[in-house]
């Protein structure tokens, strides 16, 4: 096993030398959307004219001689929860379908001002409230590496467009996992940054206190890449920090001789499936082949994540997602009676599971059961946080798996609500903490299915999960075994 | 028989003099064309997050400290949930347990009777937008959300109050205090200062309190009254009656000089009130608040104090000088430009006779008919006894008429007391020939004819001369 190639950072240097045209680019990744995407429905929207259009800027940007962005040419997949100027946004949910917003995301407009050409809107459980994008209003996303398995969510067409070589990377946005879980399904580099990091202006929120926008790549250099973009303080988001971006990509080349890695050893023995054992074995093997010492960690309080996260996170939706009433934008359904027409909107525009957490939320936030719930959920955050801090005293990067299983197949779980939330029952504590914590691809299984670790950082220490990474990536990354054998195509 | 006492608290929302909204870079000015204040935050566009504007802050702590609140070096914004369409995201941002000013009071005067009305809290919040129902004679309710996220102070008073009259003077007072330190404008009917009051009665001597009613939108002083008022007197007939009061929201309907009711308990909401999480704490630091607290203007209290102590004015002329902050200003940047404090009682007296009905207050803005400079240059000529206050007024009006100053319009008018007492005398001379018989009655001791050679010289010199020189003058000549 090896490292994939960086094709972020190489093609952006090919679009910079003038090996490739930027518009080359965005025709291949357009041709392989035209030719994959009717299987894998990764796309909600592409903006066939608004990507090649972006494409032939940068070209004549390079022919007039002026300088290129970090991302010239990279083609780029958005997640639908995130605000696109004219172009339509809609949360997979049928509340917003149609809608354009008059306002680019802040995280979408540093990537175009860095030169990328944004090919159109990925598919996700609807309002990023799920963890197999089968909550959709639109259709499930199918998993590049097995077409009956789910991509994990809720940025399941994020990841699954990266995997099938859709786009050469994508932003996602993590909730409780909602980048790393799919990430790990579907075998990319997922990021979620410390909370703060990345401005939240224009994603469509689901719990503020926890969304944070990431990206996709094939390699933890691309990554690297994409955050030092998107990362930085933005004025617009008052819970963006004023922190300096360092150069992530320098860190990828730090060797891990040293690091500290701390392996929350009772994760790794919580999880049943023998392969992803395996999998975590050869993490610890490579990481200590690579010159890192391991060392024992817990987190006392991470049992509690699954309660605390469904308290706070519904209780937040429960509020964020009021403004869905058919009075401004989206969906109408039109009553002569103005309660009426409210509650028909929300009955006909959300999905089941949005609803099932709208009420949760209300619930929780109700005269009485305030203190019980949401009050006492936002204290065991605190012990949670604090668990990190001890374990950082004796370690840079927290280990642990990033998820219990592999990708599992379609329906298996829509049945029973909490089961499927259990599948982000280690992506949790780090989301609750308002840690940075990646999932890198860590193998794969016998099957085909690939697996991924997750490491957890100091708030604002990115940099050293890239050194992590790029070490576990050197020794297990899949290569250029790549997904998009499943799709048939040896291209 | 019982006898009822009233216990009234006040809250008052009052909108902050902000450029831009609470959470957005928006105008907060009122009056422009329906939605064309608006951008994706105040829309509540999906997506858009609230920055709070650090000048409502400042301005919410300058109230705290006037109002003597103990002001939190941490508050927090909170979210108010409910559905109505004229809030663009169904909640409301505003601040819950931990509000930024706290523990305030404020004396108020009643009958010469002085009584200090506890303040609980005063909290920042975004205003709702403006619902229009049936536009064009349609069905339909068109919203504006011009309004939407404009900054308000809700200021919340004990349950201190005991009459309509005591309820209005807290309001006034307070009204007072904001415009003074430039927080609130004062305008009822636009309804930047707007008022809700809880009220209920109680025999007197019970410590508990009755059920109690509130009284939504009033929107002048004289229904502030007249609706409490009312409502004591209603629920004193239903409990004398044996009736018990409902807790409900009541509005005033001046066309029937009652109160009406709005809205009934059982559809009272369950606000589901949490920490706003896309706004951090909000953090003051003590310089901070000292900082802010330094630069407080003089308060209506303390002015009105110093124009009686200092100035000699009555208490009823330093309530009409502070009786709006222009004002206030307009008398003391006269006095300044004068240079002498012991004028304060004569300026004063001016600016009441002939100044005030001319100005015109709209808000925290005034107009005056002349600058303060323009009238001190006047008033310097009366002290100089250039002229006499009588040609002083002829004067004003022509300056107000025609911008001139006071010097160009005496001199052009030829209206300068004749102070030359050589000329003066020889007029005085003039007159005490021309009636021999009466100047002999006052030198056979009838004094009171001393007045008409007064008259006499006045009307020969057109009102000109001063008249002490010419009482001067007279006395020498006639001894
Ligand atoms: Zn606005």
């Amino acid at each position: 096993m090896s490292a994939p190639r960086s094709i972020v950072v190489q093609t952006a240097e090919a679009v910079r030398k003038g090996e490739r045209t930027a518009v080359e680019v965005c025709e291949e990744s357009l041709a392989r959307i035209e030719r994959h995407d009717g299987a894998l429905n990764a796309f909600l929207y592409v903006d066939r004219e608004g990507a090649l259009e972006a494409a032939r800027r940068v070209d004549e940007a390079r022919a007039k001689g002026e300088p290129l962005g970090p991302l010239a040419g990279v083609t780029i997949a958005i997640k639908d929860n995130l605000c696109t100027r004219g172009v339509p946004t809609s949360c997979a949910s049928k509340i917003l379908e149609g809608w354009r917003p008059p306002y680019d995301a802040d995280s979408v407009e540093r990537l175009r001002a860095a030169g990328a050409v944004l090919v159109g809107k990925t598919n996700l459980d609807e309002f990023a409230m799920g963890s197999s994008t089968e909550n959709s209003a639109f259709g499930p996303v199918k998993n590049p590496w097995d077409l009956s398995r789910v991509p994990g969510g809720s940025s399941g067409g994020s990841a699954a467009a990266v995997a099938a070589g859709l786009s050469q990377a994508s932003l996602g946005s993590d909730t409780g996992g909602s980048v790393r879980q799919p990430g790990a399904f579907c075998g990319v580099t997922a990021v979620k940054p410390t909370y703060g990091r990345v401005s939240r202006y224009g994603l469509i929120a689901f719990a503020s206190s926890l969304d944070q926008v990431g990206p996709f790549t094939k390699s933890v250099r691309d990554a690297a890449r994409l955050m030092e973009v998107i990362a930085g303080h933005d004025p617009r988001d008052a819970t963006s920090l004023e922190r300096e971006v360092p150069r992530y990509e320098a860190a990828c080349d730090e060797p891990a001789k040293g690091l500290r890695v701390g392996v929350v050893r009772s994760q790794v023995e919580a999880v049943e499936d023998a392969e992803v054992r395996a999998a975590m074995d050869a993490t610890l093997d490579a990481l200590r082949d690579a010159g890192a010492t391991l060392v024992d960690v817990e987190l006392p309080h991470a049992k509690y994540a699954v309660s605390v996260y469904y308290l706070v996170a519904t209780a937040e939706a429960s509020s964020n997602l009021a403004r869905f009433d058919g009075v401004r934008y989206g969906l109408r359904v039109s009553r002569d009676d103005l309660v009426e027409m409210v509650e028909e909107t929300r009955a006909q525009g959300f999905g089941p599971e949005v609803k099932r957490r709208i009420m949760l939320g209300t619930y929780a936030l109700s005269a009485g059961y305030y203190d019980a719930f949401y009050l006492k959920a936002q204290k065991v955050r605190t012990l949670i946080r604090r668990d990190y801090d001890a374990a950082f005293e004796v370690c840079d990067v927290v280990l642990s798996p990033t998820t219990p299983t592999p990708a599992f197949e379609f329906g298996a779980r829509t049945h029973d609500p909490l089961a499927m939330y259990l599948a982000d029952i280690f992506t949790l504590p780090p989301s609750l903490a308002g840690l940075p914590a990646f999932s890198t691809p860590c193998g794969l299984t016998k099957g085909g299915l690939p697996v991924g670790v997750q490491l957890t950082g100091r708030p604002f220490d990115e940099a050293t999960l890239f050194r992590a990474s790029a070490a576990i990536e050197a020794r297990l990354g899949l290569g250029e075994h790549e997904a998009r054998a499943f799709l048939g195509d040896k291209a | 028989m019982t006898t009822y006492e009233a216990v009234i608290g006040l809250e008052v929302h009052a909108q902050l003099l902000t450029r831009t909204k609470l959470f957005c870079g928006c105008s907060a000015e009122y009056g422009a064309e329906p939605n064309t204040h608006v951008c994706p935050v105040c829309l509540g566009l999906p997506g858009a997050l609230p920055v709070p504007n650090e000048k409502a802050i400042e301005l919410a702590i300058r109230a705290g400290l006037a109002l003597g609140c103990k002001v939190r070096t941490t508050s927090r914004f909170a979210r108010k949930n409910y559905f109505y369409p004229d809030l663009s995201k169904n909640y409301q941002t505003s601040q819950y347990d931990e509000p930024i000013d706290e523990h305030g009071e404020l004396v108020i005067e009643v009958d010469g009777v002085e009584k200090r009305i506890g303040i609980t809290r005063a909290h920042l919040e975004e205003d709702a937008a403006k619902n229009v129902h049936g536009e064009g004679g349609g069905l339909h309710t068109v919203v504006d959300y011009n309004r939407a996220g404009t900054p308000l102070l809700e200021i919340v008073s004990e349950p201190d109050l005991r009459s309509a009259a005591e309820a209005e003077a807290y309001l006034k007072k307070l009204r007072d205090i904001l415009m003074f330190i430039g927080v609130n404008d004062g305008n009822l009917e636009e309804g930047s200062f707007r008022c809700d009051a809880n009220v209920s009665i109680r025999p007197v001597g019970q410590e508990e309190f009755g059920t109690r009613t509130e009284l939504k939108n009033i929107n002048s002083f004289k229904f502030v009254r007249k609706a409490i008022e009312y409502e004591i007197a209603r629920q004193e007939a239903v409990v004398s009656s044996g009736g018990k009061i409902v807790q409900e929201t009541r509005t005033w309907n001046e066309a029937q000089q009652k109160t009406v009711t709005m809205r009934s308990k059982e559809e009272a909401h369950d606000y589901r009130y949490f920490p706003c999480p896309d706004l951090p704490p909000i953090r003051v630091s003590e310089e901070r608040i000292e900082s802010i607290r330094a630069s407080l203007p003089e308060l209506p209290d303390a002015k009105r104090a110093r124009y009686v102590e200092q100035l000699g004015l009555t208490p009823y002329d330093a309530g009409v000088l502070t009786g709006h902050p222009e004002i206030a200003r307009f008398f003391e940047a006269t006095l300044a430009a004068l240079g002498d404090e012991k004028l304060g009682k004569k300026v004063a007296n001016f600016i009441q006779s002939e100044v005030l009905r001319f100005v015109e207050t709209r808000g925290l803005e005034a107009t005056f008919p002349v600058k303060a400079e323009a009238l001190a240059g006047l008033l310097a000529l009366v002290e100089k006894g250039s002229i006499n206050g009588k040609i002083a007024k002829q004067v004003f009006a022509e300056m107000v008429e025609t911008g001139a100053s006071a010097e160009s319009i005496v001199e052009s008018k030829g209206l300068a007391a004749v102070t030359d007492t050589a000329a003066l005398e020889a007029e005085i001379q003039k007159v005490l020939d021309a009636n021999p018989a009466q100047v002999e009655q006052y030198r056979g001791g009838k004094q009171a004819v001393f007045g008409f050679f007064v008259g006499q010289v006045m009307k020969a010199t057109k009102g000109q001369a001063d008249p002490k020189a010419v009482q001067e003058i007279l006395r020498r000549l006639l001894g």
